[in-house]
């Protein structure tokens, strides 16, 4: 039975950076992802990564543009950490090779983004993320000897001691369907947010919330898990991502009657306010008729104000993606985008140096909610944020695996409880045309989630939608609990890992609903029709969700100010 | 059908997929699976496949995240060439099949697990550590970034947006033939450190990526690379810039004849406008002139080639003249072919194409004046 002094579950930039951090720090390290770690999502991340690293600017001028960002629900004592320690960090990636674009003097050029009082972007081409995650995984390459890679294994569940404190977890090698415990003295979880549960969604298939629902299932608190951003500038058919860099370059939203409406709701900041001002703004102007397209359901983005040499080279993925995706050449016509899910700025609680409050467990990166991100995250925040707390993960962690010895955990019994759990599914009866009540495949009842939580749990919600997405995800997950599968193999049984997503992504969106419910005013990404205005004197607190028996709990707790008193939010 | 994003009227169309299917624990043999899908022409293979396990078949097995070309899962082969399934719109893929059902097999040159998934860790991921694929930083790391010029880092950009996907090692011919060949991602991935001013070890890199008889000089030029890349990597074409900086840069002369090789044959094409073979092979064995058939080596190559040589004029894909003197072409076009050569050769730097750098063949349109706040500086870089 393998043992680690520290088991990252995920290998986007969180999970490499912490295996990295703990390796450095003399810990026996282990990182394990379901998909290769290249394929994991942080490589779709296009724009940048936020320092300030110019000359002219000043951390706090960074932090304050994410307290304000966050709509004042960050924690700004982690938001702190996040922004102090991000010029460092950023060298320190630039020093292990990442090829950040620079200016005519050979420094780092810097854009502009979205809510961000300055240029303080670090950016390569549009592509930063899978710049450097290829490049942390150069690094892993480089420390092979002291950290062991399990790519392609399915983590099933944690595995929790007789004191509570997290001891390792259970996992699938998705290859052979080999189930193996591993014993670790920490586990760090770093495998991302849960945008599968809704369609369409920018998110990759594998991202599935499986962190976010073990964590809960093994009794640690979820955070803010009602905060759920959509970025403005998705392709109208597919969701897919086009990066707010080229706002950032300096395109234009336009509505059906070619105007610039980002004046209305904000005139200093235009297109480069915050994302939650931005889709708002959009779904307005789309909900009001002034949309583009042949329903109507798009706004344009329109490139062509963007020098075209600069979008050659600055924006090129994108000019892929509206060639290839959408059949549009965008430094020749505007793209029809509306606002889709991108990004839960809830996660699983934790301190700033990624503990949750179960022992020996961890986690970092969009998996986490530490709150650097509040109400809403401000684009280009979400890079540093996985590699921040990555890094303070794996640094605390392999420290704390220093002061103790291997713990004694019956892994048989998880072992022996997940092969059951596998086993049972795989006998699942498929029903047939003669079945009474036939059970509805596992690809019909995420979609059925995807598009409730996208129409019910979106940018404007309301009791009612919200009371009736509540009642769906309920009949959801007692459906997926007999849904259907064809594959009964061992070797890449994909079928039955989708099996175990779906109920990961119900568990995280009944949390987001539950909250969401709780949450009876408008903040940030959460906006209710019914409640439209922000109310501090109720509402200046965290919403925190866990799981009792079978049901969530709700329970408070509170934000953290330290130099930045609430204000009103004008972009 | 409830698709949310059936938006364009009357778009959904019905394509048949022909999947290669293979199940390891069956013991059987791969077989052809054919499944008939309904979706807009304009959307992917992917999506079509995914339609197929989502509906009838959930144990079709197949790599896939983020549906849009970045996280290189999803490589197969489409009617028989490497692409991404997420990458491949239906309607093209239709009309290139033979009888209008779109073939979708696993990619090549590497062993398949199961269905459309291939083993990448026994074959690209192996080819991958053998080119150093990590920075070796020039020391002493500068406090702050390293000051490189803008030119470098956007240029090694285009090797840096390599997805590994495989597609290019599914292609390689030469792999195919020498299946030790480290092949073209992987050196595409050398020439990011190589063509990296921040890296201390080019010569380090270079001189073991030519002396490699596996290395930078056992590829052929077919140019299936590049076709198959859907990121615009360009794989040969980073090979050949490592060949060129190992010949032209630092002089590596390497015990496969590749930096010979080459020199006699820019020479002969200078000369003569047309190959020479006869001349080629000494040259390249013996050194760059008329005197080097006179080398050791060159002779015994010479001898080694007499049969095939005998064999191509008993066949008379060859004459004796052909052989003992030089082929011409017609003096204007020698002049042509010269006036080539002038023209690169007389360029300050070596002229090398990179997407990233130079955009496209063409003139940017006029950009529009009163130009965003936001692109000012973006602007000033994209003209220095």
């Amino acid at each position: 039975m393998p043992e680690h002094d520290v088991l990252i579950i995920g290998a986007g930039l969180a999970g490499q950076r912490a295996a990295l951090a703990a390796a450095q720090a003399g810990a026996n390290v282990a990182i394990m992802s379901k998909v290769h770690p290249v394929r994991s999502h942080s490589v779709a991340a296009a724009g940048g990564i936020n320092a300030a690293i110019s000359v002219d600017d000043d951390w706090h001028s960074h932090a304050y543009d994410t307290v304000k960002g966050s709509d004042f629900l960050g924690d700004q004592d982690a938001i702190e950490v996040m922004c102090s320690e991000a010029p460092q960090e950023v060298m320190h990636l630039e020093h292990m090779g990442v090829t950040f674009h620079r200016n005519a003097k050979g420094e780092m050029d810097l854009r502009a983004f979205g809510g961000a009082s300055m240029k303080r972007t670090a950016y390569v081409a549009d592509i930063t993320g899978q710049a450097l995650l290829h490049v942390l995984y150069e690094q892993l390459l480089k420390h092979h000897e002291t950290v062991a890679r399990y790519e392609e294994w399915f983590t099933t569940s944690l595995l929790l001691g007789e004191d509570g404190s997290c001891c390792g977890a259970v996992a699938r090698d998705v290859r052979s369907g080999h189930m193996e415990a591993f014993t670790a003295k920490n586990v760090i979880l770093a495998c991302g947010g849960a945008g599968q549960a809704y369609k369409p969604t920018t998110n990759g298939l594998i991202v599935t919330g499986d962190g976010i629902a073990m964590a809960y299932r093994a009794g640690a608190p979820l955070m803010d898990m009602e905060m759920v951003q959509y970025h403005p500038t998705c392709l109208v058919e597919t969701g897919i991502l086009i990066t707010e860099g080229a706002r950032g370059e300096g395109a234009h939203l336009l509505n059906a009657n070619g105007e610039r409406f980002m004046e209305k709701s904000a005139p200093n900041k235009m297109e480069l306010a915050s994302r939650d001002v931005v889709s708002r703004a959009e779904q307005i102007e789309i909900d009001e008729g002034r949309g583009v397209g042949p329903d109507k359901a798009g706004i344009y983005l329109d490139v062509t104000v963007v020098p075209r040499k600069r979008t050659l080279e600055a924006l090129r993925e994108i000019v892929n993606l509206g060639r290839d995706f959408a059949g549009v050449d965008i430094t020749r016509e505007p793209i029809m985008i509306r606002p889709g899910q991108h990004y839960i700025m809830g996660g699983v609680k934790t301190d700033v140096d990624g503990r949750t409050p179960i022992d020996g467990l961890y986690a970092a990166g969009e998996v986490a909610c530490v709150s650097v991100h509040g109400g809403n995250r401000l684009g280009a925040n979400s890079l540093l944020d996985t590699l921040i707390f990555g890094r303070r993960a794996g640094e605390h962690a392999a420290a704390r695996a220093a002061s103790m010895g291997m713990p004694r955990v019956d892994a048989n019994a998880g072992l022996r409880r997940d092969g059951e759990m596998i086993d049972a599914i795989l006998a699942r009866d498929g029903g047939g045309p003669t079945h009474p009540t036939p059970p509805r495949r596992v690809s019909e009842i995420k979609r059925e989630l995807g598009e409730t939580m996208n129409k019910q749990v979106a940018v404007f919600r309301d009791e009612q939608g919200l009371q009736s997405a509540l009642e769906t995800v309920a009949r959801l997950k007692e459906e997926s609990e007999c849904a259907s599968i064809d594959d009964r193999g061992t070797v890449f049984n994909q079928d039955v890992l989708g099996a175990i997503e779906l109920g990961f992504m119900l568990d995280c969106a009944q949390a987001t609903v539950v909250a969401a419910i709780e949450r009876k005013e408008s903040r940030g990404a959460q906006f209710r029709t019914d409640f439209p205005e922000r109310n501090d004197a109720a509402w200046l607190k965290h919403i925190d969700i866990t799981l009792v028996g079978d049901e969530p709990e709700v329970s408070y707790s509170p934000v953290t100010i330290t130099q930045w008193q609430p204000e009103e939010r004008k972009y | 059908m409830a698709e949310v994003h059936d938006r364009r009227e009357g778009g959904v169309e019905s394509f048949m997929l022909r999947l290669l299917r293979y199940d390891p624990e069956s013991g059987q043999a791969p077989y052809w699976d054919e499944h008939t899908v309904q979706l807009e022409p304009h959307r992917s293979v992917l999506e079509a496949v995914l339609q197929a396990k989502d509906r009838f078949d959930g144990s079709i097995g197949i790599r896939c995240s983020c549906r849009q070309a970045i996280c290189g899962s999803c490589g197969v082969r489409v009617n028989g060439e490497p692409a991404l399934a997420c990458h491949t719109h239906l309607d093209a893929a239709k009309a290139s099949a033979r009888d209008g059902v779109i073939e979708i097999e696993p990619m090549g040159n590497m062993p398949v697990i199961k269905d459309l998934i291939v083993d990448m860790d026994a074959v690209h991921w192996k080819k991958i550590q053998r080119v150093t694929p990590w920075l070796l930083a020039k020391q002493p790391v500068p406090e702050r970034e390293y000051i490189v010029s803008k030119e470098s880092m956007v240029d090694v950009t285009q090797t840096m947006a390599c997805i590994q996907c495989g597609a290019c090692v599914s292609d390689c011919l030469a792999m195919e033939v020498d299946p030790g060949f480290i092949g073209p991602a992987a050196l595409a991935k050398a020439y990011r450190f190589v063509g990296d001013p921040r890296d201390a070890e080019h010569y380090e890199r270079l001189n073991d990526l030519a002396q490699d008889p596996q290395g930078i000089f056992d590829c052929t030029h077919c140019f299936k690379c590049v076709q198959a890349c859907p990121k615009d990597v360009n794989p040969m074409g980073q090979i050949m810039r490592l060949r060129r900086t190992a010949t032209q840069d630092f002089h590596i002369v390497d015990q496969n004849n590749g930096e010979r090789h080459e020199a006699a044959f820019a020479t002969l094409i200078r000369n003569n406008g047309i190959l020479w073979e006869a001349e080629l092979i000494p040259r390249s064995y013996g050194g760059n002139s008329w005197f080097g058939k006179f080398a050791p080596a060159a002779g015994r190559e010479l001898l080694s080639s007499v049969p095939t040589a005998i064999k191509g004029l008993l066949r008379r894909k060859m004459t004796l003249t052909g052989i003992l003197r030089p082929h011409k072409i017609p003096s204007q076009d020698l002049k042509a072919v010269q006036s080539i050569y002038d023209k690169i050769e007389s360029r300050p730097e070596r002229y090398e194409l990179n997407l990233y750098v130079v955009g496209e063949d063409e003139a940017p349109a006029s950009s529009p004046e009163g130009e965003p706040a936001g692109a000012a500086s973006g602007a000033e870089g994209s003209t220095s």
